[in-house]
């Protein structure tokens, strides 16, 4: 539908007209609207970025996904099970409420209560047996497992407050929505009352006029320094051009994912452009299961080639990543050779592949394909940034090497189910690790499909490899530290050693605003509102 | 009269029920909600306790009897993004795109007949062409590319009005609405013209050829030979007669414009229906897509009905027992 081609085509006509921004009011433009204020409905980034300037979590990650204090002042692990959390002694409610130990067992409590939740947050908090409050600031958590994550899986829980929910003072934890003193849980519409809203992060909820925009204000206790903002407004405007020239005409000060093309343009009206790497890596993934028959393939032998690893290395090898990231994505990609961008927790610096088709060739011909072979390439049109046009250009890249590719993209919507179901035997897709390290696209991407054990969720194509899985369960139970990124680092080196995912490249965010403000661009790519400062 | 309603009453249940078996077989066919809604790190687990619990675990047939079964109780279904029912998450937003609708269909006949009309009387005159010639263009502008255009013009370059959104609103009659503020006023007008434009062209375009025709009737002449004055002419004599087109074009096009003011409402990002419904399809979110389009398809029908009676009202000859609907 609508794209951004309008904007362009005046480009010439248009005079730099850069209004200032109105002293102390802020208006963000955003690419998609929360779908409850009800921090724990959705677990969704879009939801996440706005709700935690309302709400804080204990942890958060800064602006390179490293974990920070937050409400917490520090934590330990006391043994492989326990863990030791104090907490600031400082924060109030915007209701004026100290905040204590007993609302973060209410909040924890609350997760598996949520009702009608399209996807919900037990994912974060379902490794915890148990929460006492030792005093007011000090919270034991114990989990069955060793769980090394869990201070990063806390993220994404900011804090309730007990006694605006109508939480009794002495709750009791006990797993499963079984707590005790949790008095009558409001559900998720009931966060639309500012006074059940009620967080401890530095703005306060004033009103949500759905669609339109969702107004926050100045919170004046705010423990950590007064707010930048007297009111903030985020309106979500999800087309790519109207949100563009909302920004050009001043609507707003600032906008997130300005699409790539409009960059030069944004800039030459004076606007400040920031952007960072993302934590997202852009991926080929293939069938590989050797029981099954691959679907939309066909080689001379008629078996499937993808099961060869001199084959997906022969693709990999195909894939010009410079030219990709250079021309369709106008330098808004890097080229990637791993699964997460370095140095982040658990990458291992491994070198980008080389273009070198000559070499693609002989490895195809080594496998007895030198005369190629059809294959399908799904790929989303809508969903990352320019897919549909990479995906075009891995297809004559790999016609050079002599494998047909025919090029299926669509719909995201559409794309994900008959990804789910197998319909594809070679896509291309992406991958955000919201934990910022290795471990994320690892469990996901590359471990066996495993339902059991919550394993290779994200990996239709089933890859398989018993060392790779072995490798992430023994991380995934490794508290220290060093010893679980040499773990990460060597089950990534071996999926990758075999070609079981081949990456492309990390996505860039790009957010654009007036030059009166300054943000840090994040590599979780979250438009965090509490982050956005008058520039200096 | 009687036999008339009836019928027609049979009619629109007929196509209602026929749509919701469409709609229902088309969004099923789209993909699977929960690929779209689900955390991508959540477990297998998890992923078949949420199919569980929207219901899409079961059998297509066990899905739509169950949908029918609570449509015929007034149940249209729980969005599965919100959680609250899908029928109050698009009367919500119902009042924006209907002031969007009326605002551009007073803009569009208040503004098309009397072009039309004097475009009309004075065929070949340097107005009469002008007119004709700005409608022409009304109707080939892409709907979105006019919207980016004046956006452009009057947010971007000359800076009078906002890019879009919907403003300041206030309360009147229950209802969000916006033309009461400045604010709200100043937000509302660029959409209004979008929307407007192509129906303006439309009237214009009807009323001219309708005034033309009736120009040559011998009433008219026998009017203008009589000696009633121009005015009288063309208020009472013309413009009564043509008026019976233009009804029946500005009812199906009210409809219309309330249920697919889309595109306009994506451009301004006005948080009408329109807007609702593309987002909801983003997401997959049947139960809204669903019930949205069985709305449309009442409004549409309402709407063709009233616009029947009015008919009746205008011309005495026309009887409704005589329609065959």
């Amino acid at each position: 539908m609508m794209r951004a081609s309008a904007i362009p085509i005046l480009a010439g006509l248009a005079a730099a007209t850069v209004p200032p921004v109105a002293a102390q009011d802020l208006s963000v433009g955003l690419k998609s609207e929360a779908t409850s204020i009800d921090p724990q409905y959705h677990s969704l980034s879009t939801n996440n970025q706005v709700l935690q300037t309302i709400f804080e979590p204990l942890t958060s990650q800064n602006a390179v996904q490293e974990l920070e204090p937050l409400l917490a002042t520090s934590w330990e692990a006391t043994d492989d099970t326990t863990w030791r959390f104090e907490l600031r002694d400082d924060v109030t409610f915007h209701d004026g409420t100290p905040f204590t130990a007993n609302d973060v067992i209410y909040t924890f409590c609350r997760v598996p209560m949520v009702q009608n939740s399209p996807s919900s947050f037990t994912l974060y908090m379902s490794s915890i047996t148990s929460m006492t409050a030792e005093d007011d600031h000090t919270l034991i958590m114990e989990t069955a497992e060793p769980n090394p994550l869990l201070p990063t899986d806390i993220v994404v829980l900011p804090i309730l407050s007990a006694k605006a929910l109508g939480g009794g003072d002495d709750i009791t934890f006990a797993p499963n929505g079984e707590c005790e003193g949790m008095g009558d849980v409001p559900q998720s519409p009931a966060f639309n009352d500012p006074e059940i809203a009620v967080g401890t992060g530095p703005y306060t909820f004033e009103s949500w006029n759905r669609g339109n925009s969702l107004t926050l204000a100045r919170y004046d206790d705010y423990w950590d320094g007064t707010p930048d903002w007297e009111t903030v407004t985020l309106r979500p405007i999800t087309s790519d051009g109207p949100r563009v020239a909302s920004l050009l005409a001043g609507d707003v000060d600032m906008i997130e994912n300005p699409p790539i093309q409009d960059v030069p343009r944004i800039e030459g009206e004076g606007f400040k452009v920031v952007s960072s790497l993302s934590n997202r890596i852009i991926y080929l993934h293939m069938f590989q299961d050797p029981e099954a028959e691959a679907p939309g393939i066909s080689s001379p032998n008629g078996e499937n080639p993808l099961l060869d690893p001199r084959v997906r290395e022969a693709i990999s090898l195909s894939i010009n990543r410079e030219a990709i990231a250079e021309r369709i994505m106008g330098g808004y990609a890097e080229p990637a050779g791993e699964l997460l961008p370095p140095p982040m927790f658990g990458t291992s610096g491994r070198d980008v592949d080389p273009y070198d088709p000559e070499r693609a060739k002989e490895l195809l011909a080594e496998a007895g394909y030198e005369d190629g072979f059809t294959v399908t390439l799904g790929a989303p049109n809508d969903r990352y940034i320019n897919d549909e046009q990479i995906a075009q250009a891995i297809a004559q890249m790999l016609a050079q090497i002599g494998v047909t590719v025919n090029v299926d993209a669509m719909t995201a919507s559409q794309f994900f189910s008959r990804r789910n179901n197998q319909d594809f035997p070679l896509w291309l897709a992406g991958w955000g690790a919201a934990s910022g390290e290795m471990s994320s696209p690892l469990r996901s991407l590359v471990a066996s499909w495993n339902p059991e054990a919550g394993l290779g969720t994200t990996n239709p194509g089933r890859y398989s490899n018993s060392e790779v899985d072995g490798l992430i369960v023994e991380a995934m139970a490794t508290l220290d530290d060093a010893e679980r990124e040499s773990l990460l680092q060597e089950a990534e080196t071996i999926a990758l050693d075999e070609y079981g995912i081949i990456p492309l490249h990390y996505e860039v965010t790009v957010w654009a605003m007036a030059p009166e403000l300054s943000y840090e661009p994040r590599r979780d790519q979250y438009t965090l509102v509490s982050e956005i400062k008058p520039a200096e | 009269m009687i036999v008339y309603l009836i019928r027609r009453f049979g009619q629109s249940v007929l196509s209602i029920a026929a749509m919701a078996v469409l709609v229902f077989l088309g969004v099923y066919a789209i993909g699977n909600p929960i690929d779209v809604l689900i955390n991508p790190e959540a477990t297998q687990a998890e992923i078949a306790a949420t199919t569980a619990r929207l219901g899409l675990d079961r059998p297509l047939y066990e899905q739509f009897g169950i949908f029918v079964w609570n449509a015929l109780h007034g149940d249209l279904g729980n969005s599965f993004v919100y959680g609250r029912p899908a029928v109050d998450i698009i009367l919500d937003r119902l009042p924006a795109t209907m002031e969007l609708a009326f605002v551009a269909l007073i803009l569009s006949v208040g503004l098309g007949v009397p072009l039309g009309v004097w475009a009309g009387l004075r065929p070949d005159s340097i107005a009469g062409r002008t007119i004709m010639g700005g409608s022409i263009l009304g109707f080939s502008l892409p709907n979105f590319w006019q919207g980016m255009l004046l956006i452009l013009i009057f947010a971007v370059l000359l800076g009078w009005l906002p890019a879009g959104g919907r403003g300041e609103t206030t309360e009147f009659l229950g209802m969000r609405v916006s033309f009461l503020t400045l604010d709200g006023l100043s937000h509302l007008i660029l959409p209004a013209i979008n929307l407007a434009l192509f129906k303006m062209s439309l009237i214009i375009r009807l009323a001219r050829a309708n005034t033309r025709e009736v120009c040559l009737q011998d009433y008219v002449k026998f009017a203008r030979a009589k000696g009633l004055s121009g005015r009288r002419v063309v208020l009472v004599h013309i413009l009564k007669n043509i008026m019976i087109p233009v009804v029946t074009i500005i009812g199906l096009e009210l409809g219309s414009m309330v249920a697919f003011a889309i595109v306009t409402e994506t451009v301004f990002a006005w948080p009408g229906m329109g807007k609702l419904l593309i987002d909801s399809i983003n997401l997959l979110d049947r139960p809204v897509i669903v019930a949205y389009l069985m709305l449309t398809v009442l409004i549409i029908v309402t709407i063709n009905f009233v616009v029947d009676v009015i008919y009746s009202l205008l011309d005495p000859r026309i009887g409704l027992s005589e329609m065959k609907g």
